[in-house]
């Protein structure tokens, strides 16, 4: 790890500042930025822990809930307003990492996440285009068991990308239609979850379009909609504390025996969580069922464009959706 | 004793015909790289220059020189005033400055739990976890959950049950689990209580104590026992 200097910001507008000089990155949880420093995948030359800065709070008013970005994980997953009304998420941040790991992590460090493309972490591979840009890809004729399935970058060799986005907490954030609210020199802004991160394109080196200036502050979830039929379904190698193959954030609306309004995204496919607009639209007016549900499953994974290792990943995501989906309209069991 | 000569040979992977070009190339640099690195290493340490971070393989590190950080750690209601590379975790701190050697080295990487110590009473991987951020908090290790020659519940459950068999993981899990408990009595769900649907304030089942405890893995496979003990513990009858 390269020797670097650490700073405690006690405000925003001191970590905005801070953050400005050459080399800085804020610092959340530590638990993907310290780990990638000792793989030296990350070098930063000055850390700004940004988790004294009073974003710890969550607020729920009578339309939204605003999450802080320096709220844990664990804190966020076992909050009354967040299991009662968006049990979606909850589900999903307790099927990532472990206790500890989650003890530590925050929103906005989740948020921030960096691919587990083991060609990304091990710097013994020169050929990564997230990291070394134009140096190639060794994930696309490498193992790329973990790797997408859906809008990676089919461009030259300096900017092919397969790499996914980890994260548990992303996937249910984007079937729950959040916003992310962040502040910079320039001011505030929000940005869409769906616009948070990005697809490789011809810059796999960036994750999000976030820029390096801006802090998160804060993560708003709109009226819930689906507290009574959600479901967050992770398939793996291992049971727990293991990232998701594939996995599926599912929320249904119900108006009698009528799905009024859907929220489908999915993870472990592509570089960013994979909300399908088609797929949901697919599942408005239609009575819950196998019918419907493999017809939304296609719709969702539609477009994929397997490598050598993952063609099994087509398959598994559609009937992953499928019995998502079912489990979410069977509603809540508790 | 010698050591072959650390020059920059031809190596024999290189005559093979690639299959895989991308990989083959990736194996010849990273051998040779290391070769390289190996013997700038070498220089820098003869020379005394701190040029390390430069050396390695060119990206942009202006800072070459450790930068050290003040700071207090509450170890077990002991503050200790430190002042260390900004680069020690909270692990490093506490093994190689406090001589607290109980917390263990696992994975270095928060894969393992072996480092498992509980930072203002929560369980965390004091691996990731710098020395400076736990500056100020109250840190609790595995020598600092009996009191005096009476053993903390869970540490009297795990010999009870026999919940170990090398040892090196059980600091850690012994520290996990007094998280686990603390964190069930305040009703936290783990994924295992979405797919029963005991969703309000679920008991501690041995599926439940497996989910909260897979943060700590047991290389001698002792499982069932830890989780005897756990739910031993869990229900006050450690011994």
């Amino acid at each position: 790890m390269n020797p670097f200097s650490y700073q405690r910001a006690t405000s925003p507008d001191q970590a905005i500042q801070a953050v400005s000089a050459p080399g800085t990155k804020f610092l959340g949880g530590g638990t993907n930025l310290i780990d990638l420093m000792k793989y030296n995948v990350e070098h930063p030359t000055k850390l700004i822990d940004v988790t004294h800065v009073g974003f710890d709070q969550i607020a729920a008013t009578s339309t939204t809930t605003i999450i802080g970005a320096g709220v844990r994980n664990s804190d966020l997953a076992n909050h009354d307003t967040i299991r009662t009304n968006y049990p979606l998420l909850s589900q999903a941040l307790l099927s990532g990492a472990s206790a500890q790991l989650r003890n530590m992590a925050t929103t906005g460090g989740n948020l921030m996440q960096r691919t587990r493309c083991y060609y990304f972490m091990d710097t013994a591979f020169i050929h990564c285009n997230k990291r070394t840009p134009g140096s190639g890809c060794s994930a696309i004729h490498g193992f790329n068991r973990i790797h997408a399935i859906l809008g990676a970058s089919g461009g030259d060799t300096g900017s092919q990308c397969i790499a996914t986005n980890p994260s548990d907490m992303s996937v249910a954030l984007a079937a729950l239609n959040a916003t992310i609210h962040v502040t910079g020199p320039k001011g505030k802004r929000t940005i869409p979850i769906g616009d948070f991160h990005r697809l490789p394109g011809t810059t796999p080196q960036l994750d999000t379009n976030l820029n390096p200036d801006e802090l998160i502050t804060a993560v708003e979830l709109p009226t819930p909609k689906f507290a009574k039929h959600s479901y967050y379904l992770k398939v793996r190698d291992r049971q727990s504390y293991a990232f998701a193959l594939v996995s599926v954030a599912a929320g249904l609306e119900m108006d009698g025996n009528t799905i009024k309004s859907a929220g489908l995204a999915l993870g472990g496919v592509a570089h960013k969580p994979w909300r399908s607009a088609d797929a949901e639209k697919s599942l408005v007016g239609s009575t819950p069922g196998p019918e419907a549900f493999q017809r939304a499953a296609n719709f969702a994974v539609s477009g994929a464009d397997p490598h050598k290792d993952n063609a099994f990943k087509v398959e598994l995501a559609k009937q992953s959706i499928v019995r998502a989906l079912t489990l979410a309209a069977q509603g809540v069991q508790a | 004793m010698s050591f072959p000569p650390c020059t920059d040979i031809e190596d024999p992977i290189e005559q093979a015909p690639p299959d895989h070009p991308e990989t083959s190339s990736d194996i010849e640099f990273s051998r040779r790289t290391f070769v390289k690195s190996a013997s700038i290493l070498g220089a820098a340490v003869a020379t005394g220059l701190p040029q390390l971070a430069t050396a390695q393989d060119g990206h942009n590190a202006e800072t070459t020189t450790p930068q050290t950080a003040s700071l207090t750690l509450k170890v077990n209601g002991t503050s200790h005033a430190l002042t260390l590379d900004t680069r020690t975790t909270l692990l490093d701190a506490l093994r190689e400055q406090l001589t607290l050697t109980g917390s263990k080295k696992g994975c270095d990487h928060g894969q393992c739990g072996a480092c498992t110590v509980l930072v203002d009473g929560r369980r965390v991987n004091s691996c990731l976890t710098l020395a400076v951020m736990a500056d100020g908090s109250e840190i609790t290790t595995i020598e600092g959950l009996a009191k005096g020659d009476t053993l903390h519940p869970v540490q009297a459950a795990f010999l009870e049950h026999d919940g170990f068999q090398c040892g090196y993981c059980t600091p850690g899990q012994i520290c996990s689990a007094v998280g686990l408990l603390k964190e069930h009595k305040h009703k936290t769900l783990s994924t295992v209580s979405f797919e029963t649907g005991n969703t309000t304030n679920p008991e501690l089942t041995d599926d439940e104590i497996r989910e909260r405890m897979s943060g700590n893995i047991c290389r001698c496979g002792a499982y069932p026992n830890i989780v005897a003990a756990v739910r031993a513990a869990s229900k006050g009858v450690s011994a």
